[in-house]
């Protein structure tokens, strides 16, 4: 997918949103002014965490390439490879499309199917997206996901490694 | 400044930037429905039984797609809804490991039957993962 046909995307669905309020306007406009009192307070929430999730992502997007993920995911072996599919999982960014074409060379180069989807489904876990989910969820509840989530990785990994060949 | 630098401060910025269109239709939608829909039609939707409810949220979450910052937006307000955590858990891990809209790209590249299988099980792991999750919640 083009980065731009995805911006559309968000936009169309912002206009039909916009559309929709128009229609309730017209029916209930009190509705309108509690949506829009409730929008105000639900971004007045969010905008400082983005600031650090702003931050979290500069600091990411500047160590982690597919390139260096590739390095390490293909080079390490045995049960060190199933950290770095983990942590290589964990902190890679942008969208899943972007990563295909790496994890499709990577397997030509001989890395089986569980190392990937062990990958794909760390991609889950976003560290810059974590101050968001404390905020609504609290600490426990997201360190024990992120471990369960963690868990179940691997099983996948290891399912997919035994059903899925090469 | 390092290039390195400027080029992951841009990579950030289009991140954010690119989200936010969704972002805000998805924050209109959710007050225009919290302005709409009385609360107790929620509790109606979820059974407050344990595993259809995680079914439930699987489901919607499977079947929508976005950044995971979308979710957790819509998970929280769902709970505060009073919708169970065990539906809104499940919602979120599907939200961001099932990928219905990204399926036939994931085939052609790494294989229909690899596509499948890690998708079904994402799904069926995102049932678990908000069982086991919400469980020890409780539990600690």
């Amino acid at each position: 997918m083009k980065q731009s046909e995805k911006s559309y995307t968000g936009y169309y669905f912002l206009i039909v949103v916009v559309i929709l309020y128009a229609i309730v306007f017209l029916i209930n406009p009190i509705k309108i002014s509690e949506s829009l009192n409730f929008t105000i307070r639900i971004f007045k929430q969010i905008i400082p965490l983005f600031i650090i999730i702003f931050g979290l992502m500069v600091i990411i997007n500047q160590f982690v390439t597919p390139k260096r993920i590739s390095k390490y995911l293909g080079e390490e072996a045995g049960i060190k490879r199933w950290f770095i599919a983990i942590g290589a999982g964990i902190i890679s960014t942008g969208p899943i499309y972007m990563w295909y074409p790496m994890l499709k060379e990577l397997r030509k180069k001989g890395v089986n199917n569980g190392f990937i989807a062990t990958f794909l489904y760390n991609r889950a876990i976003k560290p810059p997206l974590i101050p968001m989910i404390i905020y609504y969820f609290g600490i426990k509840f997201t360190v024990i996901l992120t471990i369960v989530m963690i868990i179940c990785s691997v099983i996948q990994g290891l399912i997919i490694e035994k059903e899925v060949k090469i | 400044m390092n290039k390195e630098f400027k080029q992951s401060l841009i990579k950030s910025w289009r991140s954010i930037y690119n989200l936010l269109p969704v972002l805000i239709g998805v924050i209109l939608l959710i007050s225009l429905v919290n302005a709409l829909i009385p609360k107790a039609y929620y509790s109606k939707l979820f059974s407050k039984n344990i595993f259809l409810d995680s079914i439930i949220g699987s489901g919607l979450g499977s079947i929508m797609a976005g950044n995971p910052i979308t979710s957790y937006i819509i998970g929280g307000e769902f709970l505060k809804q009073g919708i169970s955590l065990v539906a809104v858990t499940a919602f979120m891990v599907a939200w961001v490991t099932v990928g219905i809209v990204q399926l036939p790209a994931e085939s052609l590249i790494l294989g229909k039957k690899f596509a499948i299988m890690r998708n079904l099980l994402s799904f069926l792991f995102s049932i678990m993962v908000a069982i086991v999750t919400v469980f020890i919640v409780g539990l600690i």
